[in-house]
């Protein structure tokens, strides 16, 4: 749109989405970045599907148009998909190869698509697929999965290793540091080199 | 100056410091929880903080505070105003000596409430000013100056933001914290203070004879301001001035409203320099009104011609279509983007081990053929179990329990309530309803806490907002002093229980009461309590789907059996629905 770079982070509540775009929120400040962001709160948290919005460099309104995000970071396969029309057409795509299926579809009796059919879908765009709750752990903690992500889809993002990586270091809980640095370094890994 | 990435509640709160606040009282509602949450959390508080039972309560003494001087802030979201307008509308009369701000959040498209007015439009009634936030930034610098504002002219003033500025997030640029120089002292004037006719035909003149000077500061306050760059014009306000801006082309003028009553003077200048004028602002045409009376023989687009919605909420693409219909080509447009279709919905849903679930599933097993009314809060959810058949507003299950009683011969209704709810405006329901023979069950829902806008204490949880130990209310005594003889107290997760006092319950007339108690699940787990979790028996599952119907986000089933998954928190409610006692608990198999 005007300049900004915009990313949509998407998961289930209660998945530290929000940490995740105070990282990215900080970093911009830290960089002496203009920034705006928009997110899920209240009641839509309670397991539901939940987004946040950054727009890096940005000035205006907080919310990405469909069809004009730069990146989008999902916690899950399903809500990769249910968010894909976000991005532009060189969008890119960092998710986590996990697929929680919605109670909907037990009480419902719906068919969800399979993980396979999701990834296919997902490859009309570039993708970065990591498991980041295996790496979270490994890291030390499952909680960790929203720095893997950010590390893994750092590549990508116009904000400085370094910058990403103090901004995760002043965000998480003092005794989680350690654990958080070596979150983002292993997701860094995994998600390879742009 | 120190720069900082905050929510725009968060900012909000913040501003409430630089400007000295004294006195914050409100209730919580979403989007406008997180100001006195901020505030509240905050170390060694120089100022008085309550949460209030209700909207009404809060005004009220919000309002006394400020008129013995102190600063006052009183928060709310749009809804909340209506319970609060009695107090507001004769508020504007006595005025006040201390600044009073009211913060009441509106949120178009409704993401979080049961309708989508425009606290404007109150403004606009009471004849008090209204400041209308197009950014975080803004939101923040108006605090200030609405807390000014309000002592220059002895008004209460309206603050509202909307969900897209109170749930969204910027740089903010913060100025210091200041500590308040305030006494408050109550100077008798009953001229003033007390509303008996003759005194508030007065009070109505003198409020009327404020109102040109208040159009025009709020003009050299720079909130309302003009640029003039074309022969055509878009006037926006509030967010929807930040959505015009990011596609706004350079030869087209450009009037932004951030606060009301609008200088018809000085708008009316600048709608005579255009040959056309676009207005575009969420919700109520508050701005395009003015405009229209105005604009003389000057085409006006907007709602009224249709070019823009009267609902939902607006976004860069909106306005962009907006220009467009009316005529003015946005800088960018943007081409619609087709969603996945048939993707399994994941709406918000009650967790594991919500006490709601039980209490629902126990009221749909005793009362069948039952209209149910609800009320405000998580468990609205139970909509989707099938046990919620009515949600007006606040306290409105107990009230329109009583009218489909009274109305249907022979209609067994039970209604749901929670706690903090009950207490907001349901209270006064159940007297009513005991005082004029209504025959209906009540199931309060007691968990403590007024969990859905972020777990805020209310009278019954024993903690103050600040945290300090108070007296708890007794329902139980409280429901029996409004006359109800039957009242039992239950544990919700105690499924047999439950279904044999709802049992009892139907077959008495008059009023009944069941408190079903049980700690919200997300409070119990950030107090550390632990209970073992459940696992189901693959050999002893027949996979009849029971369980699955209940509804639990921890209940999953593949080849043809239930599966308990990690979100299990061992409400053990499932167990005693398993026709063959496939449930039991993990490790002990």
């Amino acid at each position: 749109m005007s300049g900004s770079f915009d990313i949509l982070i998407v998961g289930i509540g209660g998945q530290g989405t929000i940490l995740a775009s105070n990282i990215l929120g900080d970093s911009c400040l830290i960089e002496g970045r203009q920034v705006r962001g928009a997110e899920t709160h209240g009641m839509a948290q309670r397991g539901g599907s939940v987004e946040s919005h950054i727009r890096i460099d940005g000035k205006f309104g907080p919310q990405i148009a469909p069809g004009q995000a730069d990146l989008l970071i999902s916690f899950d396969l399903l809500e990769a998909l249910r968010y894909s029309h976000y991005l532009k057409k060189d969008g890119k795509i960092v998710v986590n190869r996990r697929l929680v299926l919605p109670t909907s579809v037990y009480t419902q009796k719906l068919t969800p698509p399979t993980e396979e059919e999701i990834i296919a879908a997902l490859k009309a765009h570039e993708l970065c697929l990591l498991d980041a709750d295996r790496i979270a752990t490994e890291a030390g903690s499952p909680l960790s999965q929203n720095v893997v992500m950010l590390g893994a889809a750092a590549k990508w993002m116009p904000l400085k290793p370094a910058t990403l990586l103090e901004a995760v270091r002043r965000l998480v809980p003092k005794k989680t540091i350690e654990i958080n640095t070596k979150a983002f370094t292993m997701g860094q890994d995994a998600g390879g080199k742009a | 100056m120190e720069r900082k990435y905050l929510l725009g509640n968060e900012a909000i709160a913040h501003a409430c410091l630089e400007s000295g606040v004294d006195f914050v009282c409100g209730y919580p509602g979403t989007p406008s929880s997180e100001v006195v949450d901020t505030l509240r959390a905050q170390p060694d508080r120089p100022f008085y903080l309550e949460w209030s039972v209700n909207e009404k309560v809060a005004l009220e003494n919000a309002l006394a505070a400020a008129w013995c001087g102190v600063r006052a802030l009183c928060t709310m979201k749009h809804v909340g105003l209506n319970v609060a307008a009695d107090p507001l509308m004769t508020s504007a009369y006595t005025g006040v000596t201390g600044g009073l701000v009211i913060m009441s959040a509106d949120d178009p498209f409704a993401h979080s409430s049961q309708n989508e007015q425009d606290t404007r439009c109150y403004a606009h009634f009471a004849r008090i000013p209204c400041f209308d936030p197009a950014s975080v930034q803004e939101a923040h610098d108006m605090i200030p100056a609405a807390f000014k504002l309000s002592e220059e002219f002895g008004l209460p003033v309206l603050f509202r933001p909307t969900t897209r500025i109170c749930h969204s997030k910027g740089d903010v640029a913060l100025g210091p914290a200041v500590a308040s120089p305030r006494k408050g002292a109550f100077h008798k004037d009953p001229r003033q203070y007390v509303v008996i006719p003759a005194h508030t035909r007065v009070l109505h003149k003198k409020l009327n004879e404020k109102q040109p000077a208040l159009r025009k500061r709020l003009v050299e306050l720079g909130f309302n301001r003009c640029e003039v760059r074309g022969k055509t014009a878009i006037i926006a306000s509030g967010i929807a001035a930040s959505y015009v801006q990011e596609i706004l082309p350079d030869t087209v003028s450009f009037m932004k409203i951030g606060a009301y009553p609008i200088d018809e003077g000085w708008l009316k200048e600048f709608v005579g320099k255009h040959e056309k004028v676009l207005v575009i602002e969420e919700l109520a045409p508050e701005v395009e009104e003015t405009v229209r009376q105005v604009a003389g023989c000057i085409p006006v687009c907007g709602k009224k011609n249709g070019n823009a919605p009267y609902e939902g909420e607006l976004s860069t693409a909106a306005v962009a279509g907006i220009m467009e219909k009316a005529g003015f080509l946005p800088k960018s447009l943007f081409a619609p983007a087709a969603m996945v279709e048939n993707l399994p919905v994941r709406p918000p849903i009650l967790c594991a081990g919500c006490l709601h679930r039980g209490a629902f599933y126990a009221i749909k097993k005793v009362f069948k053929d039952a209209v149910y009314p609800s009320d405000i809060g998580c468990y609205t959810l139970g909509l989707q179990l099938g046990v919620v058949d009515t949600t007006i507003c606040m306290g409105a299950s107990i009230t329109v329990g009583s009218g489909i009683a009274h109305a249907c011969e022979k209609q067994d209704v039970v209604c749901t309530i929670g706690d903090s709810t009950f207490l907001h405006t349901g209270v006064q329901g159940l007297m009513n309803a005991v005082y004029n023979g209504a025959n209906m069950t009540v199931v309060i829902l007691d968990n403590r806490i007024t969990a859905m806008t972020g777990h805020q204490p209310n009278p019954n949880t024993g903690l103050t907002a600040c945290g300090v130990e108070t007296p708890a209310v007794s329902l139980d005594a409280l429901c029996r002093a409004c006359g109800v003889t039957f009242v039992e107290t239950m544990d919700a997760f105690d499924l047999t229980g439950m279904v044999n006092v709802l049992q009892e319950a139907k077959k008495r007339s008059g009023v009944k009461v069941i408190i079903a108690k049980q700690m919200c699940v997300i409070s119990a787990r950030r107090a550390g309590v632990k209970r073992g979790r459940y696992t189901v028996d693959p050999e002893a599952c027949t996979g009849c789907g029971t369980c699955v119907r209940f509804g639990c986000p921890a209940i999953e089933f593949a080849d043809e059996k239930a599966r308990i998954n990690e979100l299990c928190s061992g409400c053990s409610v499932c167990v005693h629905l398993c026709p063959v006692g496939a449930i039991v608990r993990e490790g002990k198999r």
